[in-house]
């Protein structure tokens, strides 16, 4: 019988199958529409499918269209067709997200037989990767890649940027891809109309709906991963004399080698912004002083680390730096850009702050700030007056007053309680770090980069100083193991993963567990 | 406001006979409805069909104009009770919600319609909510149906059938004087497609007519003996007249020629099935298919002589019955074992037990059957696939983030979680009991509060176990504003008080009934036309009897709702304190608020838009504002700068401003980053002076110190 049958095969060939997946609030609801209202002017039989609820709410959500123009000889019938897409199924895929498109691959929705991605490049990062303490961002250039191995074609550029240049939204500009694509069997001019007759901010969306369209006629079936040109690092200027030592100190980091010059340039710039241009010199004093050390052969790694935690350990977080930090010109210039502030308008800005007894002590001179410090009732007094959210207006004259007066003290910085408090912390770790270097060249690089736990104000602050002591308090017990470095690396990147140190605590558990084994010997 | 406006669409409910109606299958009910002369509409909110309440409400109008009352009903319970006006009077009326969440709540006054049956119409729409993003699927409409002894409708998914479907509902209904459910899934409610209209019609008889001229019948009131010969009715009298409506109109549908093997499926899963049979190539893109499908328009009661005389012939046949347990399988497997049929029953086992039938799962299944039973049909490619193996994504799994719904950009209800984390803090871990809502996406991270949810309204009547003069802490309970007047205002509140519960119950009070597309409640505060709002929740609170009341009215106040927590917690009073937090959803305020500042920016006047920004040289990148946020506005991005290791805190163009940085940031003390700009447009002619007054000055210190040292092109 299975003579006379005739081979058979899937019979949805003459159907294209189309789906989006967008983050919620995205507006994959708008393209859909756009997208049936576009087979259906060009009289095709057409059917989309959404699942509203999730689309306001930031889940990601999918979107499904299949299209089929009509057969003449069947003018009555209709195609029957499916309501959601299937793996292995699926001719044009648009995610409006570069994680949606990653998504969108795992569940198998692009295949490498017949599925075009269209995928703009750009993140929307989800909230389990902006809680991490360290750094919790999914790994783009995987998803780039694996992404487009899956698929037929794929065409991938930030969407999201093309469609903020034209002043409309992604949808307009996810448009304009699908159309650049050529996937489609409807010309450019079919796909302005549909925009128009939806009505809204149709200019904005044309405009963004060209750039896309471009740029996807013009790079089809390549991978654009273009990152974003490098901002330019504008010069340094200021009166003759502190010119002249920022020259001079400016030849002594040149003096450096090669890789260290990397960090020491722009560390020794972070620093004399923080003070003058003498804690620039102490500065290099003391990269120099590590320098004179190392070695070429172990390519000036641990001077490297040395030139740029030392820098960001010299400049720490205080109330002075912040003050300044809030009243310098550059500053309201970036506000006004990032508000883009127009012709005729104006803007206030208020700041939050929380500053605490302890912030203040640290402001004061060593001798005062110690003796209070050492008051715990008298903090706690004193502390009731100051523990409070404050608001300042720093576009007022009061407000931007006060903290021009605090960012100014920074001039007798050298004489206060802070100042003398971090110094001695940085000579404690730089001393650590070059010890464990003299034994083991590797483990004295990570005793360097555990100062990346050292962040944050107040609570945070302290809770980074905790980390930072206890992944150190492991470098007893790994002493001359030849695994040593690596567990120290292993201890901060898990001191990074989480806020409560829970991570860290297993580790630390673990090295215990075979540091305290009364068998230990040689390691 | 709903979320949502069909204002522009329900004119298309206007539509006369023989015009095309275009649009998504919730219209197409609602003109379905209107074409069968219906009296009297009502229904709860809940995907999938909240936007069919949504289409009845901004039909009011037209509506109006036939004469046929609309009900935004309280609950579900209400909607069904609301049927009882098709007890003694010959009107057609419908009610819709959510299933089967809604159908449990509907489940007493389901009984009791079911018990006296009906005399008008009377149609219960059901929108079943299975697969991606449903809260309950493990339950089937199924089992309601057969336990009130009501027929279940289930039509194929296009326009045309599912309108046919609510117009044989009304006179199934009618021939048997049964209540009759029609069940439609989420992506059929939101199917676009097209059908050919009717004139509307105008109920024979209004409630109006039948309020001027009562009737009571006391045989079709729930007692006995009444409620005895109802029993027997049921199997008596409207079962045989419902099996003899559903055979004479052909409800169900059969498709294809004679073959050895069939498939018997549910309507709703018509589309399903015949993808797959295109797929393996068997049936063609019209749904001309060469294997006989038997398709279960009506799904309860089932139609043994239709079935028994598919099977016949068949070497086997299997059943697509989507959801658990198999009902119909099983009620199959027992009609063709007493019809002596040989016949092989497949179902579940090849399909899978439970879970959507995906087209995956279709695709499978059936191919499955076909390879068992009739593999010579299939193309020898089908019939043995020798298919590479997929390509290993494991990199890519590990790599891609889950993204699960969350709070909006400016929602209210994150800085009410956000105090309660750091009251947890300060205080300790407490048992949180939360309730179903918006509110609900505190489980999730980055809040991850909340332990249990037992339903609509019962936050706190879950959390009153927890009362213990022996425990040194008290339990916490959420309940939001939707759940409040849905249920909670006797089962939790009045519960509470009445059991001297020391709890702390805070009610998420955002103006509307947000998370189901923010419908308007009895304590919303805007003006509604036809329904009765602004009735404070504080009022009700005071009046159930509860002592201890303390009202937020600005929820962004991280501070004070910590502070007002924290009192409710230890404060010595005894029985139930209950926090209302008031602040306005924050999508449906822009979409309010925001055409209107466009209007009054394009008018000249003065207009001040609020966005939070942050000094990236100051944030160190620890990221604990966002351990108290998850808001989609608030993120990190990377600084090319050689010196720092971690992204930084960023607010995109997004931003409405809502003030949950600053004050989270305050509250905590966590971080001077966060800077508010408030950019004033239009400004009046004092806004400048004093503007550039303050500049002036500003600008002259700022020069005075900035002459005096090294400016780096960026600082570091």
């Amino acid at each position: 019988m299975s003579l006379t049958l005739p081979q058979r095969e899937d019979r949805t060939k003459g159907i294209i199958k189309l789906a989006v997946l967008a983050v919620g609030g995205q507006g994959g609801g708008v393209l859909t529409n756009w997208i049936t209202d576009l087979a259906q002017r060009a009289g095709w039989h057409v059917q989309s499918t959404s699942v509203a609820g999730v689309a306001q709410r930031t889940g990601a959500t999918i979107y499904y269209v299949e299209m089929a123009p009509k057969d003449p000889s069947r003018q009555d019938d209709l195609p029957v067709m499916a309501l959601s897409p299937s793996p292995g199924d699926v001719d044009i895929l648009i995610a409006a997200e570069l994680a949606e498109a990653g998504r969108a691959v795992l569940r198998g929705f692009v295949t490498p037989d017949r599925t075009v991605l269209i995928a703009s490049s750009h993140r929307m990062l989800a909230v389990s990767e902006k809680i991490v303490p360290g750094d919790g961002r999914a790994d783009s250039e995987t998803v780039l890649k694996r992404t487009s191995e899956a698929a037929r074609r794929t065409i991938q550029f930030d969407m999201e940027a093309l469609a903020r240049q034209a002043g409309s939204v992604i949808s307009a500009s996810l448009f304009g891809a699908l159309a650049g694509s050529g996937e489609l069997p409807f010309p450019r001019k079919a796909f302005e109309e549909t925009i128009r007759a939806g009505g809204r901010g149709t200019e904005a969306s044309l405009a963004a709906f060209a750039l896309a369209y471009d740029r996807a006629a013009g790079t089809a079936g390549a991978t654009a991963a273009v990152p974003g040109p490098a901002p330019v690092r504008g010069g340094v200027s200021g009166p003759g004399a502190l010119m002249e030592r920022w020259t001079s100190l400016a030849q002594r980091a040149a003096a450096l080698p090669a890789p260290v010059q990397e960090m020491a340039k722009p560390g020794l710039a972070k620093v004399v912004d923080f003070l003058d241009p003498a804690y620039g010199a102490e500065y290099l004093d003391r990269v120099e002083r590590v320098a004179a050390e190392d070695a070429e052969t172990e390519g000036w790694v641990f001077s490297r680390e040395a030139a740029k935690y030392i820098a960001n350990a010299m400049v720490y977080d205080d109330i002075i730096r912040v003050a300044d930090l809030k009243t310098r010109s550059a500053r309201a210039a970036r506000v006004r850009d990032e508000v883009e502030l127009g012709e005729g308008q104006i803007l206030t800005t208020t700041e939050y702050f929380h500053p605490r007894m302890e912030e203040v002590c640290g402001a004061l001179p060593v001798r005062l700030g110690a003796a209070i410090e050492a008051r715990p009732r008298l903090m706690r007094t004193l502390n009731r007056v100051v523990d409070r959210g404050r608001r300042i207006r720093t576009d007022g004259i009061v407000g931007f007053g006060i903290l021009w007066v605090i960012g100014g003290l920074r001039r007798w910085r050298r004489s206060l309680l802070r100042h003398k408090v971090e110094g001695q912390h940085l000579e404690e770790w730089l001393a650590r770090a070059d010890e464990a270097r003299r034994a083991d060249y590797a483990l004295g690089v990570e005793v360097l980069k555990c100062r990346r736990l050292i962040k944050g104000y107040s609570d945070t602050h302290q809770r980074g100083l905790s980390k930072f002591d206890r992944v150190l308090s492991c470098l007893e017990p790994l002493r001359g193991r030849s695994d040593a470095a690596d567990w120290i690396r292993r201890l901060r990147e898990a001191a990074l993963a989480d806020a409560d140190g829970v991570a860290l605590d297993g580790a630390i558990r673990t090295v215990r567990s075979f540091t305290e084994e009364p068998g230990k010997s040689t390691g | 406001m709903a979320e949502r406006s069909f204002a522009k669409e329900v004119q298309k409910l206007r539509l006369g006979d023989g015009e095309t109606f275009t649009g998504e299958g919730i219209l197409a009910i609602t003109k379905a409805l209107l074409q069968c002369g219906v009296g009297y509409v009502g229904g709860y909110q809940g995907a999938p069909i909240s936007h069919l309440m949504d289409v009845l409400a901004d039909a009011q109008e037209i509506l109006g104009d036939l004469g046929v009352h609309y009900e935004a009903s309280a609950s579900e319970a209400t909607a069904t009770a609301m049927l009882a006006a098709s007890v003694h009077y010959p009107i057609r009326g419908a009610a819709t919600f959510k299933s089967t969440v809604g159908t449990n709540v509907a489940s007493d006054a389901l009984a009791n319609l079911a018990s006296g049956g009906v005399t008008g119409g009377a149609l219960i729409i059901v929108g079943e909510d299975y697969g991606e993003g449903s809260s309950i699927m493990q339950e089937r409409s199924h089992a309601f149906a057969m336990k009130s002894q009501v027929w279940l409708l289930d039509p194929r998914p296009n326009l045309p059938s599912i309108v046919a479907g609510v117009e044989h509902g009304f006179e199934l209904s009618e021939a048997s004087n049964t209540p009759v459910m029609l069940q439609v899934r989420i992506r059929c409610c939101h199917v676009h497609g097209s059908f050919v209209a009717k004139d509307n019609k105008r109920p024979p008889m209004t409630v109006a007519d039948a309020l001027e001229n009562p009737r009571r019948d006391t045989g079709r009131i729930v007692l006995p003996p009444a409620s005895f010969l109802h029993e027997k009715e049921k199997i008596n009298r409207r079962l045989p007249a419902a099996i003899d409506y559903i055979k004479r109109h052909r409800l169900n549908e059969t498709f294809g020629g004679e073959g050895k093997v069939g498939i018997i499926c549910q309507g709703g899963m018509y589309n399903g099935v015949i993808r797959a049979l295109q797929r393996l190539g068997l049936a063609d893109l019209y749904g001309e298919t060469e294997v006989p499908l038997h398709v279960l328009n009506v799904t309860y009661p089932l139609v043994d002589e239709e079935l028994v005389a598919f099977c016949e012939g068949k070497d086997a046949v299997l059943v697509v019955e989507e959801g658990q347990p198999d009902y119909i399988e099983q009620a199959l497997g027992s009609m063709l074992y007493k019809a002596d049929a040989s016949v092989l029953l497949e179902g579940k086992g090849l399909l899978p037990e439970a879970g959507e039938y995906t087209g995956d799962a279709m695709l499978s299944g059936i191919g499955a059957f076909m390879r068992k039973h009739a593999g010579a049909m299939l193309a020898p490619e089908i019939r043995a696939p020798n298919e590479p193996a997929p390509p290993d994504f494991d990199d890519l799994a590990r790599t891609v983030p889950a993204r699960p719904p969350g709070f909006c950009i400016g929602c209210p209800e994150r800085p009410i979680f956000a105090a309660t984390k750091l009251t947890e803090q300060e205080l300790g871990k407490h048992h949180i009991a939360s309730d179903i809502g918006c509110h609900l996406f505190s489980i999730m991270p980055p809040f991850e509060l909340g332990a249990t949810t037992m339903g609509y309204g019962l936050g706190p009547a879950s959390a009153s176990a927890f009362n213990s003069p022996e425990a040194k802490r008290r339990s916490i309970s959420f309940v939001g504003d939707g759940g409040f007047w849905h249920n909670g205002l006797t089962s939790s509140i009045g519960n509470a008080v009445f059991n001297k519960n020391d709890g702390v119950i805070v009610v998420v009070d955002n103006y509307y009934s947000a998370a189901t597309g923010g419908q308007d409640i009895l304590s919303s505060r805007a003006t509604n036309r036809t329904k009765s709002t602004r009735h404070p929740i504080t009022d009700a609170i005071r009046g159930m009897g509860v002592n201890w009341v303390r009202h937020i009215d600005r929820t962004y106040d991280v501070g004070r709702m910590r502070h007002v927590l924290k009192e409710a917690l230890t404060t010595p009073e005894k029985g139930p304190k209950v926090i209302v937090a008031s602040s306005e959803c924050m999508l449906n305020r822009q979409r309010r608020e925001a055409p209107h500042k466009k209007k009054a920016m394009a008018d000249g006047k003065r207009v001040v838009r609020t966005k939070f920004g942050v000094d990236e040289d100051v944030c160190t990148g620890d990221h604990a504002c966002m351990r108290l946020s998850g808001c989609p506005s608030l993120s990190v991005k990377h600084l090319d700068n050689p010196l720092r290791d971690d992204p930084v805190a960023a607010i995109d163009q997004n931003c409405v401003g809502c003030g949950n940085c600053g004050e989270v940031a305050d509250a905590a003390v966590l971080c001077p980053s966060f800077y508010q700009a408030d950019v004033v447009s239009n400004p009046t002619g004092w806004d400048r002076f004093w503007f550039g007054l303050r500049r002036r000055f500003i600008g002259l210190l700022q020069a005075r110190r900035e002459r005096r040292r090294l400016l780096f092109g960026t600082a570091a």
